[in-house]
């Protein structure tokens, strides 16, 4: 039951992230790259308060997921390592917490440059 | 209307000789379906990149314009072309496989119009013979303005569809009394009225083509009613909508004449929204479809309105807005 | 507007706003919510199950990059792009669009070679999100020293 119910809450958080952004994007008619980054931002800085991650302890891969929890991920890393090593610390800690996301991504994106070619729209 | 200034120029010997068509898929599945000389089953007709694939259906319409009006290459005296990427690769690197003179113009969608004013004006001072052709490739411009094919975008409902095809006309300076003439152009003026989404070209194009327009009108104290279509170039439907607004304004009612190249490309159920943009939408449909309906006389005298949106992504990413021009052609059966 | 106002440069934005289709708010809406909250469910699964085997936060690490691996295969098959023409923010937002972000540009400029085409403009649309990212991390983690946080 605890199984189902935090599916829920990730379906449901991780949805509702997604419509927040879809209404900024109907209103404003931001592209991609701006909502991908004010969606990063608004995380690292809800994270720098200490309330992003309650939101993931509550919602899991809802808060997690979602482009704002690379920024809080980013964060959370960058102060957790600056508190044990300082500034050298600061410096590390963010981008060694996403090492796999990003490296993952690379890799991938290289793969599929290789294996794939881009196609054309039908609609 | 602010400003007003005589700008339309009078052809004497400009006839149409032949015009000749290259459509992608897409184009030949919409409301055109078999008007055209040569549609591709695949776009990237058989080249590695959708680049090179641009650059042969130039070749490809060139040539087949040529012997459609059963003309040799050597007697083609200038070729004038464009198409929407940097630097015009497509039209010039198409032209490399000709001994003519060549002219590389870009005025965005408005090419196809501007190289028939160009070329006619080169008849009348001499040439015999000028190849006019304009053309884009969806995924070309893609790539160059918007995003690359594969991102998840949702588009907003203002937006076209760059069509791929390339329609190229060779004009000839000798014709007999049946042959379809360009007998006026009217130039079109660089027009800005502050749009801003670069998504809503037909807006932003719109002022220009009610500049032109009305400049026509006055230049050669004509009225709409006197043509039988007016096509515009790739407004769609919302910009055809607006630049009816604004000629109506200013007294003239085009209402009943006026089509759009773009808008009628597609079928609404291709999900182009406002419909097709480009510098194909105005080549392909003039010469897939109001040439022959002038031969056959179905039209005595219609005009030609190709709208351009001067944009770059480098203007749009600093923050300019859209600034368009239109230019004009009165053909005559 | 009003009727038969007259159409100005002044004016015409507003004129232009007033006569825009408005997309279909509501489904646009729905589709985002459903998607965006199916993938994140999705992420869920994958942490349950690489919980099995690793603590809570490596789990969710791995999940994400198991998420973002998928989406890359799915830009690659042609399929990405499609979900996104109906999705919007919910193909977007998700870590799964990060990695959509970072592979479609690098599919597209494969014909310019792997190191002007693909490696250099891999982060074409995902760049700035790396560059705001680490930069406001560090900028956080540094307030955080000197405020004691």
């Amino acid at each position: 039951m605890d199984i189902f119910l935090m599916f829920v809450k990730a379906f449901a958080v991780g949805g509702a992230i997604c419509l927040l952004g879809q209404i900024i994007i109907n209103f404003t008619h931001l592209t991609n790259g701006k909502i991908l980054v004010i969606f990063l931002v608004a995380g690292a800085i809800l994270e720098g308060f200490g309330l992003y991650g309650p939101l993931v302890q509550f919602a899991g891969a809802g808060a997690s997921v979602p482009i704002s929890g690379f920024g809080y991920a980013l964060v959370r890393g960058a102060v957790q390592a600056a508190k044990q090593d300082g500034v050298y610390g600061a410096l590390t800690g963010g981008l060694a917490a996403c090492a796999t996301g990003v490296s993952i991504a690379i890799v991938s994106g290289y793969l599929v440059a290789v294996l794939f070619r881009p196609r054309t729209k039908k609609k | 209307m602010d400003y007003y200034k005589k700008r339309t120029l009078n052809f004497a010997n400009s006839y149409i000789a032949e015009g000749y068509t290259v459509a992608g898929p897409k184009e030949n599945d919409g409301r055109y379906k078999g008007f055209f000389d040569f549609a591709l089953e695949d776009d990237m007709f058989a080249q590695n990149t959708f680049e090179r694939a641009e650059r042969k259906m130039f070749e490809h319409a060139i040539e087949g314009a040529i012997g459609k009006a059963n003309l040799e290459e050597s007697d083609i005296e200038a070729i004038v072309a464009g198409d929407l990427l940097n630097q015009i690769v497509s039209a010039s690197f198409a032209a490399k496989k000709h001994h003519a003179g060549f002219l590389g113009i870009y005025n965005a969608c408005a090419t196809f119009a501007e190289s028939l004013i160009v070329g006619s004006a080169m008849l009348s001072n001499g040439l015999e013979h000028v190849l006019c052709a304009a053309g884009s490739h969806f995924a070309t411009a893609e790539r160059q303005y918007r995003f690359p094919l594969e991102l998840g975008v949702l588009r907003s409902p203002v937006t076209q569809w760059t069509a791929t095809g390339v329609g190229a006309t060779v004009l000839s300076n000798k014709g007999d009394g049946k042959s379809v003439r360009i007998t006026r152009g009217t130039l079109g003026r660089v027009v800005d009225f502050g749009v801003m989404d670069a998504n809503n070209m037909g807006a932003a194009m719109a002022p220009s083509a009610c500049d032109t327009l009305v400049t026509f009108f006055r230049d050669t104290e004509t009225q709409p009613s006197d043509f039988d279509v007016i096509y515009t170039g790739d407004l769609g439907k919302l910009g055809s909508d607006i630049l009816m607004d604004l000629t109506a304004q200013e007294g003239y009612d085009v209402s009943k004449q006026l089509h759009d190249c773009g808008a009628s490309l597609y079928w609404d159920e291709q999900q182009t929204y406002q419909g097709g943009s480009g510098a194909a939408c105005s080549a392909l449909v003039f010469n897939a479809v109001l040439l022959g309906r002038l031969r056959r006389g179905e039209y005595k005298r219609i005009l030609l309105a190709g709208t351009g949106a001067l944009m770059s992504p480098t203007t749009y990413f600093q923050g300019d807005s859209i600034p368009a021009i239109t230019h004009l052609v009165e053909v005559c059966a | 507007m009003e009727a038969n106002k007259e159409i100005t440069r002044a004016n015409y934005k507003q004129y232009v706003f007033e006569k825009m289709p408005k997309s279909s708010h509501w489904k646009n809406m729905l589709w985002a919510f459903v998607v965006g909250g199916t993938i994140c469910a999705i992420g869920q699964a994958f942490i349950f199950l690489y919980s099995l085997w690793f603590n809570m936060q490596d789990a969710s690490v791995l999940a994400s990059a198991t998420l973002v691996f998928i989406a890359a295969m799915l830009t690659g098959f042609g399929v990405y792009d499609v979900i996104g023409r109906f999705a919007g923010a919910g193909s977007t937002i998700p870590i799964t669009g990060f990695s959509n972000a970072v592979v479609s540009p690098a599919l597209e400029f494969r014909a310019e070679g792997y190191i002007y085409g693909v490696g250099a403009k891999m982060f074409l649309v995902a760049g700035p999100v790396i560059v705001n990212g680490v930069t406001i991390s560090v900028i956080v983690a540094l307030l955080t020293l000197l405020f004691g946080g």
